[in-house]
């Protein structure tokens, strides 16, 4: 299988994963959409050297992925482009801030080194995060929680449109791929000579599809506001799991509970 | 029902695709609408919905074509895409089967209701939460069907409805278009379902009629359809020549 037509299926995958019946799956959008947006102010709001208060912050993301059965290398997998990119943001720290904070063992460690895998954990905290979102909640359910709290709906209506327009287009560019890879069987990808004409067609022939869906869409009475059919209603448990949510993260950011940990053990 | 009178329509720099149509259907015809490529059969299609503006009159149970008329005529009229992929759009088939109702102010449950009945008439329950990329071409075409019947339209347009289908499912979709009571006007190079389907035919040459009449005499007229670039169904062929 080509990259594009593994790309496409593995939209699919998201969206299967998404329609999952977990305990996190069945929770009311708006509430993981909230408590997602608390827990990424949260993570990014702890100081630069606060490294061992945001380390319990990891505990939200493993604690999702396990209740929701999101396979960890899956999550890791979807990542791996974006997380070495938000891994690197704090590189130069170490260069910039040479002061000496603590010492491990004879190891002096600067203040930029403890700002940097703060960064990075920051990052990959919110990133892991968000990611949980995705992948247990439909598109769908998504967009209806943006709408609301009075999102514009023209914003979540391309927000949806533009998720599965991605799909239309990796499904046509894989046909054509293939159409390609099949009359030039000892080239490996698509030869520089053909990249406009290809890029041209799939435009071209994105848009027609485009132009059948919108048709469609009218056709069947479509003017501008789509109605989600799939959202659960909120219940109790939805506002319980949010005020606990919050009421953690107040806790985790307030107090440095590792240190807190620590303190009963040493002294 | 249906009515063009003199309708015309071009794209951009060619010659019409449709020129100078007229003709009418009453409610309750199922038509079949018959030519060889580029004859106008689509665009006789998107006319009728608006899709696409010519010239001349079209009126669909006695409303004009028009901007203003667009959103009742889109209502009273279920039109089945050539390609199901472009229909289905939404991730599953109850989703997509909701989408209509839905836009024409029905409300949950009544919306429901009406997707659990089409999908129980066309024996396809256990379709309801399926993924539409997990379907197969057949099932797909069927639910494409029963997301229009969701909307109870008085007219129901097909454009090629049985292309990509293996012969179990094109007779399912035959018998399924043949227990439809609604106006049907199908547009279809299938010649062997036009004569299943539709006890009338208009033939499409060049964006004009070509003829109009009973199935059976238009469908066996075999030097009509040959000066139309078409064939006898293969029903009406005779035996197999021997290998």
């Amino acid at each position: 299988m080509d990259r594009l037509s593994r790309a496409r299926s593995g939209l699919r995958e998201m969206d299967a994963l998404a329609a999952g019946g977990s305990p996190i799956h069945r929770l009311h959008p708006l509430s993981k959409l909230l408590v997602t947006v608390l827990y990424i102010v949260t993570v990014t709001s702890f100081p630069k050297y606060e490294l061992s208060g945001l380390t319990v912050m990891v505990l939200y993301p493993v604690l999702l992925l396990q209740i929701s059965q999101i396979p960890v290398s899956h999550c890791f997998y979807r990542l791996r482009f974006v997380l070495p990119l938000v891994c690197a943001v704090g590189l130069a720290n170490p260069f910039l801030d040479r002061a000496v904070l603590l010492t491990l063992g004879r190891i002096p460690v600067t203040g930029g080194v403890v700002s940097m895998v703060t960064l990075m954990m920051k990052g990959t905290f919110s990133l892991l995060a968000s990611f949980v979102l995705i992948a247990a909640t439909p598109i769908d359910q998504l967009c209806a929680a943006l709408r609301s709290i009075h999102v514009p709906g023209i914003l979540a209506t391309l927000l949806l449109l533009t998720y599965r327009y991605i799909g239309l287009m990796l499904g046509e560019a894989a046909a054509m791929a293939q159409a390609y890879q099949l009359r030039a069987p000892n080239q490996r990808g698509l030869h520089i000579s053909a990249w406009g004409s290809f890029l041209g067609q799939l435009l071209l022939r994105s848009m027609d599809r485009a132009e059948e869906l919108y048709g469609s869409m009218l056709l069947r009475g479509f003017h501008g506001e789509f109605f989600y059919v799939d959202v659960p209603r909120l219940k109790a448990a939805d506002l319980v799991y949010t005020a606990a949510c919050a009421a953690a993260f107040f806790c985790a950011r307030r107090f440095n509970i590792p240190s807190l940990l620590g303190s009963l053990f040493v002294r | 029902m249906i009515e063009f009178q003199n309708v015309s329509y071009a794209y951009e720099g060619t010659r019409p695709v449709v020129d100078g149509l007229s003709f009418t259907i009453r409610e309750g015809e199922a038509v079949g609408l018959i030519g060889a490529n580029g004859a106008g059969k689509s665009t006789v299609l998107k006319l009728l919905v608006g899709l696409i503006s010519g010239t001349g009159q079209i009126q669909v149970d006695n409303l004009p074509v028009n901007r203003q008329n667009l959103p009742s005529i889109r209502q009273k009229t279920g039109f089945v895409l050539q390609d199901s992929d472009n229909q289905m759009f939404m991730p599953t088939v109850y989703e997509d089967m909701m989408f209509g109702p839905r836009n024409y102010g029905l409300s949950m449950e009544e919306a429901e209701q009406r997707v659990d009945a089409v999908l129980d008439r066309l024996g396809l329950r256990e379709l309801k939460h399926r993924y539409n990329h997990k379907i197969s071409g057949g099932e797909k075409r069927m639910a494409a069907i029963a997301a229009i019947l969701a909307m109870e339209p008085k007219v129901i347009l097909m454009d090629e409805p049985s292309t990509a289908l293996d012969p179990v499912n094109r007779r399912t979709v035959i018998n399924t278009i043949n227990s439809l009571g609604q106006t049907k006007l199908i547009a279809s190079h299938d010649l062997d379902m036009i004569l299943d389907t539709c006890r009338r035919v208009i033939l499409l040459s060049h964006g004009k009629i070509a003829a109009d009449g009973q199935t059976e005499d238009i469908l066996r007229d075999k030097a009509l359809l040959e000066a139309n670039r078409l064939e006898l169904p293969l029903c009406l062929q005779g035996p197999p020549r021997p290998i």
